[in-house]
């Protein structure tokens, strides 16, 4: 009974999409108040509508009703209630359910609190979402029905796979789509904007907020998601260039452009076609992720279906927003005039670089993605495109882009002075330079990694040098500089972090490339194995059960007398072996020991790894998305649309009032 | 600089920048494309001993064993019509599977594939898509069959559509 109720609320947000998008449009064309205004109440009641609908499918896989063909094909009743309810969005019908409730959240949110929007560009906004909306409202009731019934219904489910019992599936998903889906809003402002004609400061200052937020969650997201690889997967990879994981980087990266060329619309008024596109490429990006992982046409962890009709079905929503979008871009952009002129040298120059560079980088992220299917479809050989491709083009865009970060801040509006912002970054030079001939000389570090590092030191310290800049320390009594620290705007230190994550995440990733160590070899009780300095003793295997598996258990001690265990697990309701890594983290890297198979007699494979700096990886991406959130807070991003004094939780509440 | 002076500039520059990304990319390219192949592909071309590719098909029954070394894992791999055997050391993934299909990568010496990555894929039914299109070729395997019973279970699971 639920089910169908949650199967009706579901088509009842169609029917109220469809009102949505209609009403407000046809408003704002003949500049009709009242039919402007629908736009608000519809998608606060599209939102209720799947909040409902989303609660009718988690209690279905709350109570294991398998009388619902979904919650039979992918939960079981042994299934701790965590993960039963994480469940909910760990296969394809309920992920989409939490794509399009997601979609509707960021529908209520403009509705909600653009109440000093203009009424024509709110009323256009809120339009697009719910046109959005449709789109995936239709795909999901036509192709995906999560409500289905089964008869007569199986005696318990076939289970989750075991490799998505895990937090990390919990938290993934909900933040990565709370990215790639947020980025609907800056579309549907982007949209708006064209069919408005007008693209001003104010604009940006409305937009950059909510690309803001999709960014900090996209960011949280994705590392996330690499967390989850690293501790869960066995083989300690953290990154893997597999098209799935670049489905979500391609936005990042277009996401980052965007929320670097907003601030040049909001204070030059410059840069606003540029803008706008990049808005438009950053949610058909989105999109065109949701279809590679959503359609089958690749097979991953994340494909949990392969259905031609589906992927079809996303294909002809891609080619519609893409190249409506995009046709309107065409028609329209031409007639927005240009803003302020400025030098190449300058605070503009350098967030334009930044703009080529993020760009192209995902360019090449898309080549290399799309390479193999398009090679597959036209002359049918098979191929794979893997980390060699994308280090290799990847990684040299970086190194310009990360030396110009270093100074871009530095550099003045309009007009800026190269000389005297090199002249700021002695230090970092000096540091930088010799850390980096330290790295290659004493310790004889590839050149790779020497470089990394150096790159690494340049950026912090440069950060560190701004932010010291800013306040003038040392310059002026210590005094005066805390009392203009204090007085600084939260969106400068929201830079400071992010760019600091990024000093950060270099590290970790140059260090764990080019430090880490490992050991694959037989061991039986009493052996040693040593890496990195550290001594573990394998003290053989032993049984435990879990609440729904068996598992075998490694113990590795530790010469500190500390014990790591690694788990062979096997889940009998799925039939699945998943293996648990042992990981002991510290920031200097972590060690990774993993049990393998047995050999013969009582002798084990085991492989032990050493992780180095790896946590910086996670701290780096931290620091990112704080800084995002930092600068959120600013006062000076609600100009435009002053946020009410409601905390960012009461969104959720937002669907019943109003 | 004008406003005319400033787009040139801004086109000339995203060109140039375009232009350095199209040589990254074919110059990568040429040397990190990984091509796939069935072992009836290899027995009926050459291929560069230097050069790493990829192989799949099923592991083979009772081919599975211990090297001298330690950890050293070797198995034959099939497409139905030939075999290659692959040398692998290291932990194999936990899909590994007699009778499963894999995909290795690695490259080609003197008749043993030299693997340094062993890909089971995560879903237990999942056919690696090669290899299904592979054995497809050597006319073992047709659509909606299987070579093993699980995988005919999901062919079942995925009529979701329509409501």
């Amino acid at each position: 009974m639920i089910a169908e109720l949650g199967h009706l609320a579901l088509a009842a947000a169609l029917v109220v999409a469809v009102f949505q998008t209609v009403v407000p449009l046809y408003g704002a064309a003949r500049g009709d108040s009242t039919l402007m205004a629908m736009a608000q109440p519809a998608a606060l009641v599209q939102f209720a509508a799947l909040i409902l609908s989303f609660g009718a499918l988690t209690h279905a896989f709350v109570t294991s009703d398998f009388s619902v063909s979904n919650v039979a094909a992918n939960s079981h009743s042994l299934k701790p209630m965590i993960y039963k309810v994480s469940g909910v969005w760990g296969n394809h019908e309920g992920s989409m359910l939490l794509w399009v409730l997601i979609l509707s959240l960021f529908g209520a949110a403009v509705a909600a609190f653009g109440g000093n929007l203009p009424e024509s560009l709110r009323a256009r906004t809120i339009a697009i979402q719910g046109m959005i909306g449709i789109g995936f409202l239709a795909f999901i009731l036509f192709t995906s029905n999560p409500f289905e019934r089964v008869v007569p219904p199986p005696i318990d489910g076939r289970g989750l796979n075991p490799l998505l019992q895990d937090i990390g599936l919990a938290l993934h998903p909900p933040m990565l789509y709370l990215g790639y889906v947020g980025l609907s809003t800056t579309f549907s402002f982007a949209v708006a904007a064209l069919l408005e004609g007008r693209v001003d400061p104010s604009w940006a200052r409305w937009v950059r907020p909510w690309t803001l937020a999709a960014w900090v969650a996209l960011t949280a997201g994705i590392i996330l998601g690499s967390g989850w690889a690293y501790y869960e997967l066995g083989w300690g990879g953290w990154w893997f260039w597999d098209p799935v994981e670049n489905a979500s980087f391609m936005p990042w990266l277009a996401a980052t452009a965007l929320l670097h060329s907003a601030i040049v619309v909001e204070k030059r008024d410059a840069l606003k076609s540029w803008t706008i596109l990049l808005a438009l490429i950053a949610f058909a990006l989105s999109l065109l992720g949701t279809f590679l992982v959503r359609s089958g046409v690749l097979t991953s962890v994340h494909a949990f279906a392969v259905d031609p009709e589906r992927g079809m079905f996303i294909l002809v929503l891609l080619a519609i927003a893409i190249g409506g979008s995009f046709a309107l871009y065409a028609w329209r952009a031409p007639t927005m005039e240009g803003g302020g002129v400025f030098r190449p040298i300058s605070r503009e120059g350098g967030l334009v670089l930044n703009n080529l560079l993020t760009a192209t980088a995902a360019a090449t992220v898309l080549i290399g993605t799309l390479y193999p299917l398009a090679l597959e479809t036209v002359t049918g050989e098979k191929v794979s495109v893997g980390p060699p491709f994308f280090e290799a083009t990847f990684v040299p865009l970086m190194v310009p882009l990360v030396i110009a970060v270093g100074i871009g801040p530095l550099l003045a509006w309009k007009r800026g002075d190269l000389a005297g912002a090199l002249h700021n970054l002695w230090a970092a030079a000096i540091i930088a330079i010799s850390l980096g001939l330290a790295l290659a000389w004493l310790q004889g570090a590839p050149v790779g990694a020497a470089l990394g590092m150096a790159l690494a030191a340049w950026l912090g310290v440069a950060v560190l040098t701004e932010l010291a800049d800013r306040i003038r320390l040392f310059r002026v009594p210590l005094s005066s500089s805390l009392s203009r620290a204090a007085g600084l705007p939260r969106a400068a230190y929201g830079m400071t972090l992010a760019h600091l994550g990024l000093a950060v995440f270099i590290v970790g990733a140059v260090g764990e490339t080019f430090f880490s160590a490992e050991v694959v070899r037989y061991a039986s009780r009493g052996d040693k194995v040593e890496i990195a300095g550290h001594t573990l003793t394998f003290e053989g295997v032993t049984e435990r059960a879990g609440p729904n598996f068996n598992a075998q258990v490694g113990t590795f001690v530790l010469e500190n007398g500390q014990r790591l265990e690694s788990e062979r697990r096997f889940f009998p309701a799925e039939g699945q072996q998943t293996t648990e890594a042992a990981i002991r983290v510290r920031p200097a890297g972590d060690l990774y020991a993993v049990l393998g198979e047995p050999a013969d007699g009582d002798r084990w494979t085991v492989r032990v790894y050493h992780k180095a700096l790896v946590m910086w990886i996670w701290v780096g991406g931290f620091l990112m998305s704080l800084g995002g959130l930092v600068s959120l807070a600013d006062r000076r991003l609600r100009v435009g649309a002053p946020a009410p004094r409601r905390e960012r939780t009461a969104l959720a509440a937002a669907g019943g009032d109003d | 600089m004008t406003r005319k002076n400033q787009r040139i500039a801004l086109i000339v520059g995203g060109l140039a920048f375009l232009g350095i990304a199209a040589g990254l990319v074919l110059t990568a390219f040429e040397d990190s494309v990984v091509f796939f192949f069935s072992p009836t592909d290899l027995r009926a071309e050459p291929v560069d001993p230097e050069r790493r590719i990829r192989v799949g098909g099923l592991v083979e029954s009772g081919s599975v064993e211990r090297g001298p070394a330690d950890a050293e894992i070797r198995f034959n791999v099939t497409d139905g019509n030939s075999t290659l055997t692959v040398r692998y050391v290291g932990i194999l993934p936990d899909l590994f599977r007699e009778g499963q299909g894999i995909v290795a990568q690695g490259r080609l010496q003197n008749a043993v594939f030299q693997a340094d990555e062993v890909l089971a894929k995560h879903d237990e039914t999942y056919m690696p898509k090669e290899v299904a299109d592979a054995l497809k070729k050597q006319g073992h395997w047709k659509d909606g069959e299987s070579p093993y019973p699980d995988a005919q279970e999901t062919g079942a699971q995925q009529t979701g559509g329509g409501s």
